[in-house]
């Protein structure tokens, strides 16, 4: 009887085989999806337990902060109300998270990374997370969103720090209350509320045609090929034909050859897309990388809520050397390309920061409950868009459009702004998309209005930009 | 060394080990190191000592690893359960003592087991019995639509638990005698080998009495284990697979006329095929448990989230497993110390399955030979249908983790089976004179 005794043997194996190999099912290979389903709310309740770290903008105001519930749960409260509601956005149970507290949550929960500090997370699962300081200025934030809204329309703005990348200021108007955001009930009304959309951030979510911004982009490409110096001269015909198209001059106005820098200040559509033109696709297409375009922007802030800026047909990103792109219309901003205003803000900084395009990031440092500076973010390179030269060239062009060109508006006392303005005509009857875009040494700005009828960005944008300008001590 | 001093070597790392899950949990809760789980590991160790001198006293030659590894398992299952509660785990720890007394007790007074051969029918009756006892009114008791515990007075216990062992020996002791007869007094009919029905009949009874049990108690779980274990014991008598295949047959063929027929059952099934579906996680009695069990062991992945980590009660207080003590401490177990752990535990379980085999195989009798093999058959059954159960291998069913569950009964007669087997050991592995 002994041999089926080992046969029975050899069967127990084989189940309790099947055992381990379902074990390693759950454990491992569908962990993942286990993970993210639906009804699984372990990680919610979990989190929970944990009081999240304070959220702090970089001149020390509370941002966000966790409140003790009885039952030894957290909730989060926002002193700031709507004032920053887009940059950090919100943490809830029962809706989920977004913004800063979505892509800092690892750090806001306490979870550690690193191999040196995995000691700890075996002796226990932290119950505190770390402090998160931004580079988020207050009085700037305050600017922006209060600028914004006294224009009476929805736009977004965004300004960075020129040497480090940081987001100095992140607006999208109009905003939300994200205290009160945890009642689904409220959310899901804010999220139904397409006419006005609050919950979208404009800055990193939306792309706008940038119109005459682009120019810059245009003119970077032209400079730094070689192909082109500010003082090359091209006809400035108002109607030149562009792709098998007549194009015209804002208002209609003819200029005979001028060179790039007066094309610039003055803002001559016909030169620029013909500039654009002949350097072409495939020219502008790799610039337009350089600068970030086709490219989610690295920035600490969730992939969800941002879009690569590019040209788009049907909401799809098609490149610039597709038969269906008109080079020399995107080359002044139009032809069905979108930009967000954090990219064009990037190339603002860029230019500003000798061509060296840096990351933009929201958090500065994150600090235990210890103290302990736990991570710090540096500036860090995202790529050398164009030369040193090229950057200095363009600085001097832009300055001119300050100066005595578009962009008066933006001009300063004791500093001198670099900028650039934008119209993109959304149809023939005067509706526009005002854009303005700039650079100091210290700060990039970047901002956009929606649906402004008769609006040009150098009247309606370049003051908010300077507002936010002076906020910041320019 | 001899099979004694072996045993009593093997002793100390389960108490080590029981000493060091104490250690950590104390760490966890009150983030300082006592001298608690040192009195705890002593306390452990000296109780398993006494029932190590019972067995060198009585059973000289018995197998040494058994007891040490069933130590292992009631001390890990101690420590899990303090983890989970700890008024549990100190009632837990009485019927762990309650359980070595008996097991003493089994050693000392049934020095001669096979007297059990002689009153099989009596054995079977009470079998039965004990099984039949939930659904009696007054004393049954219904959890989760299955009749499983009785309750008299205060004391409430699952008779399934000890019903599994008195089947047990009733098959050995009836397989023993009709073994040769179910062989020779077959017939080949078109190629199918049909045992004599005279013969057959009595395990055509046992078939039914799983299907009763199948309804009567509905737990298709325990329905599964003996059934199980009748199906191996007669394989092992037999060195029959086409007995085996045809047993199944008519198992499955019941099994599916009443999952399409009683609703309990139809239920579970659904649940197993679709836990996520949120008709069926919303229902009472639906598929929340096993959802809840396969999230629980997700959160554990490769090395687990460590001991005291798991997450067992909402913040509100409620659980968010359902019985963790019982029923999914495996997934507690795959949850704290991940897949590695659960690994470990398995192979503890399958070395005890490994040492019962071996029992058998170098029992001298008969009876003996088939008692051990079903006694191992149906731990180890029992072992699958649980964890298979919570890892949703098969319908999750209410039965327990041997040794590491909470419960009684479970612990006990668990303690009961293992002293059958240490006492067959004994016998099997005593020198010719």
């Amino acid at each position: 009887m002994n041999a089926p005794v080992l046969r029975l043997y050899v069967l127990v194996i084989v189940l309790f085989g099947l055992l381990v190999a379902f074990t390693s099912r759950w454990t491992v290979f569908e962990a993942e999806a286990l993970r993210d389903n639906a009804l699984n709310r372990r990680e919610l309740l979990q989190e929970q337990k944990i009081r999240r770290g304070t959220i702090r903008s970089a001149d020390g105001q509370v941002l966000a902060r966790s409140i003790r519930r009885p039952g030894d749960i957290f909730t989060r409260r926002y002193p700031t109300d709507d004032l920053f509601a887009h940059a950090i956005g919100y943490a809830y149970t029962t809706i989920g998270r977004a913004g800063l507290e979505r892509s800092r949550n690892d750090e806001l929960t306490g979870r550690r990374t690193e191999l040196v500090t995995a000691l700890e997370s075996i002796l226990g699962r932290s119950d505190e997370g770390d402090d998160v300081r931004t580079t988020l200025n207050s009085k700037a934030q305050q600017a922006a969103v209060g600028a914004l809204r006294a224009s009476g329309h929805k736009g977004a703005l965004v300004a960075l720090d020129v040497k480090t990348g940081g987001v100095l200021a992140m607006a999208s108007d109009p905003s939300y209350d994200p205290n009160g955001l945890g009642d689904p009930a409220t959310f899901a009304r804010l999220n139904r509320d397409e006419a006005n959309a609050p919950l979208v951030n404009r800055a990193t979510q939306n792309g706008y045609p940038p119109g005459s911004t682009m120019k810059v982009v245009t003119a970077a490409a032209a400079l730094d090929t070689g192909r082109y110096r500010p003082d090359s001269r091209v006809s400035g015909e108002n109607g030149k034909v562009i792709s098998g198209v007549p194009l015209n001059n804002f208002g209609g106005e003819s200029f005979g050859d001028i060179d790039l820098t007066f094309a610039l200040t003055n803002s001559v559509n016909t030169v620029w897309a013909e500039v654009g033109e002949k350097l072409g696709g495939s020219t502008m297409q790799r610039y337009m990388e350089r600068f970030g375009f086709y490219a989610e922007p690295p920035m600490d802030y969730p992939d969800q809520q941002m879009t690569a800026s590019g040209v788009r047909k049907q909401g799809k990103l098609v490149p610039m050397t597709s038969d269906q792109v008109d080079v020399g219309r995107v080359a002044i901003g139009q032809g069905d390309l979108f930009a967000t205003p954090l990219q064009m803000a990037s190339v603002a900084q860029t230019i500003g920061n000798g061509g060296v395009r840096l990351k933009p990031h929201i958090m500065a440092k994150a600090v235990d409950p210890d103290g302990r500076t736990v991570e710090e973010v540096k500036p860090e390179e995202a790529q050398q868009v164009i030369s040193r030269q090229t950057a200095r060239d363009l600085t001097l062009m832009m300055k001119q459009v300050v100066r005595e060109g578009t962009g008066t508006a933006a001009a300063l006392e004791g500093v001198e702004v670099a900028g650039k303005t934008g119209t993109a005509e959304l149809n023939n009857s005067g509706l526009n998309q005002p854009w303005f875009m700039c650079f100091t040494p210290d700060v990039a700005v970047a901002i956009t209005l929606e649906r402004f009828q008769g609006g040009t960005g150098g009247v309606t944008a370049a003051p908010i930009a300077k507002t936010v300008l002076q906020a910041l001590g320019q | 060394m001899s099979a004694r001093n072996r045993e009593l070597l093997a002793l100390v790392p389960a108490s080590l080990l029981l000493t060091a899950g104490f250690a950590a949990i104390f760490v966890q809760q009150s983030a300082e190191l006592s001298d608690v789980s040192l009195t705890y590991g002593a306390a452990f160790l000296g109780l398993c000592l006494c029932v190590h001198f019972v067995i060198r006293a009585t059973l000289p030659h018995a197998d040494p690893y058994l007891f040490p590894l069933v130590a292992v398992l009631a001390c890990f299952g101690l420590v899990v359960i303090y983890r989970i509660d700890e008024t549990l785990a100190r009632e837990q720890a009485q019927w762990f003592v309650v359980g070595l007394v008996l097991f003493a007790a089994t050693i000392v007074f049934l020095r001669d087991f096979r007297v059990l051969e002689r009153y099989r029918y009596t054995v079977a009756a009470g079998g039965l019995l004990l099984l039949a006892l939930p659904r009696l009114p007054g004393i049954g008791q219904q959890v989760n639509g299955a009749y499983l515990g009785v309750g008299i007075g205060p004391i409430s216990f699952q008779p399934a638990e000890f019903g599994k062992i008195a089947i047990v020996i009733f098959l050995a002791a009836y397989l023993r005698d009709t073994r040769q007869v179910l062989v020779q007094g077959s017939r080949r009919i078109a190629g199918v080998t049909i045992p004599p029905l005279k013969h057959f009949g009595p395990l055509l009874v046992v078939w039914g009495g799983a299907m009763v049990m199948l309804v009567f108690i509905r737990d298709l779980g325990s329905s599964l284990m003996f059934f199980g274990g009748f199906l191996a014991l007669l394989y092992v008598a037999t060195n029959r697979l086409s007995f085996v295949v045809m047993g199944l047959g008519l198992f499955g063929l019941g099994a599916w006329f009443f999952a399409n027929t009683v609703g309990h059952i139809q239920n579970r099934i659904d649940t197993w095929r679709d836990p996520f579906d949120p008709a069926l996680y919303g229902k009472p009695g639906g598929s929340y448990q096993i959802a809840q069990s396969l999230f629980a062991q997700a959160d554990g992945g490769l090395f687990g989230t460590g001991f005291g980590q798991a997450l067992i009660t909402q913040p509100n207080g409620s659980p968010i497993l359902p019985a963790p003590q019982t029923d999914l401490i495996y997934a507690v177990i795959t949850n704290e110390l991940g897949l590695a752990g659960a690994c470990g535990l398995l192979l503890v379980y399958l070395m005890v399955v490994e040492r019962g085999f071996k029992i058998a195989m170098l029992a001298r009798d008969s009876f003996s030979k088939l008692l051990a093999a079903g006694l191992t058959a149906v731990f180890a059954l029992q072992v699958f249908v649980i964890v298979g159960g919570v890892t949703k291998v098969i319908p999750l069913t209410g039965v327990t983790l041997p040794f590491v569950s909470y419960g009684g009964s479970s612990i006990v007669a668990n303690f009961v089976l293992l002293a059958l087997l240490l006492l067959i050991s004994d016998q099997a592995r005593r020198p010719v004179r």
